[in-house]
Parts: structure tokens; C-alpha cells; sequence
């Protein structure tokens, strides 16, 4: 078991802090046991991977709504209970720091040193008007759910989160 | 149990789950085969987590110690 590369998939679908943390707490302690990890962002789950700010890509005038109101980085996202207007993930994530847990970033920068792949849904982005320039440069791969199945066939563990 | 020789330690005290396991992760790379690496964490998940990593990884789990609050786990890179 222990020489043999296991591999683990996971879809992240929520653009929630809580989930996103579930998804890579989970990630980077797949990464540290040794497991060759893959993240699919798709639909909300897009928020996680986003920069923020003005977007340079073309949009049609309802994808400008959507990008106005779908707001969130991974920095700033809402949590899936007690987000009360943004709030709560404050609160969350002062909790966090007082108990010196690890924060989305930082568990997305060690997710990075531990070579964790992202691939961002191409089908999500479409509908949203998300273009690659508006994502964070880590992204590895733009692709679709064949892509992730491939991976997902060879894998040990796959979640939807 | 009482007396486990190791090669190197680390601390993890007041860090939770995965951080523990991730620095373990990096430490155990930066050392040589057959060498013990000793973890000092106060969260009791460690005495749970760290046997699992180490079989996962095919590295060794030597066994760990409860000093009231405070776990010490010892880990051998195989």
C-alpha cells in the first residue's frame, strides 16, 4: 500500500468557507500521506479559485450581473450556516486564528507545496462569463467532466463536496 | 514506552488538524532512513492521526505517550 501512488479526487461544487476548508483540509492531509490529490472547481466552488476585482474578459450583460452579484475570493466567502451578511465568517475566521488553525489561504498555500492539482470547470466558467485571467495563476488545468472522470477511475477516494 | 530515542522533534502544540500531519509530512522528508522523529501535540486527534499517516506512508508509528495534556508521538522513516 504504501509504495504504490494512491491517488484521491475531489469536486468542490460549494463556495462556502466551510466547505472550501473541508475540501482542503482534507487535500493537504491527502497530499501528506503521500496520495497524488486532484481538485475540480465547478459552479460555486469557481469563487475558491477567483482574484477578485474588476474582470479584463468579455462578458454578455447578463454574465456582468452574475460576476457583480456572485461575489467572493477565498479570501472573503460566506459560511453555510450563520453567515449572518458576512458576519459570521468574520467571527469564524477571528475563532480561527485565536486557536491558531490554518486558514483557507494558507491551507490553499500548502495545498500548492504539496503539488495538488486544481482543474476548473470549463462548462461552469462558460455559463458564469469566468474567463482564465480572472483566476488565480495556480490553476493547472481548464477542462471538463471527462477530464475529471479519467482522473477520478484511477482514484482511491472520490468526494463531492 | 518511557524511553524512545529520537533523532529529532517537533513541536505542534496548540495546531490542529492537518497541520500537524503536514509538518510531520515535511519534516520525515528532510531526514535519513531509520531515523525517529518525535511530535508534540495537545490535540488528541494526533494519537489517531499519526498511526494512520505512518501506515498510509509505509514510515514506522513507534508508539506515543499522554504526559497529562500533552501527546508525544514517534515516528521512524522507513
Amino acid at each position: 500500500m504504501a509504495d504504490e501512488k494512491n491517488k484521491i479526487t475531489l469536486i468542490l461544487f460549494s463556495g462556502e468557507m466551510d466547505k472550501a476548508l473541508a475540501c482542503f483540509t482534507l487535500a493537504t492531509t491527502a497530499a501528506a500521506m503521500g496520495f497524488e490529490v486532484t481538485i475540480f472547481f465547478t459552479f460555486w466552488g469557481l469563487n475558491v479559485l477567483k482574484k477578485g476585482g474588476i474582470s479584463t474578459g468579455k462578458k454578455t450583460f447578463l454574465q456582468k450581473m452574475f460576476w457583480f452579484l456572485n461575489k467572493g475570493t477565498k479570501e472573503k466567502l460566506p459560511l453555510t450556516k450563520f453567515n449572518f451578511a458576512g458576519a459570521g465568517p468574520e467571527m469564524m475566521k477571528l475563532l480561527m486564528k485565536q486557536k491558531k488553525m490554518a486558514s483557507l489561504p494558507d491551507l490553499m498555500a500548502s495545498a500548492r507545496e504539496m503539488k495538488v492539482k486544481y482543474i476548473a470547470c470549463t462548462t461552469s466558467c462558460g455559463v458564469m462569463g469566468v474567463d482564465r485571467s480572472d483566476l488565480i495563476a495556480e490553476v493547472d488545468e481548464m477542462a471538463g467532466a471527462a477530464t475529471y472522470l479519467a482522473e477520478a477511475k484511477g482514484s482511491n477516494v472520490n468526494l463531492f463536496i | 514506552m518511557n524511553d524512545i530515542k529520537f533523532d529529532k522533534e517537533l513541536d505542534c502544540l496548540g495546531l490542529y488538524c492537518p497541520v500537524p500531519i503536514m509538518k510531520t509530512a515535511q519534516v520525515i522528508n528532510t531526514m535519513k532512513s531509520g531515523e525517529v522523529l518525535e511530535v508534540i501535540a495537545d490535540d488528541i486527534g494526533i494519537l489517531k492521526d499519526m498511526p494512520a499517516w505512518a501506515m498510509t506512508t509505509g514510515n514506522g508509528f513507534l508508539g506515543a505517550k499522554t504526559e497529562g495534556d500533552i501527546y508525544k508521538v514517534y515516528v521512524k522513516k522507513k
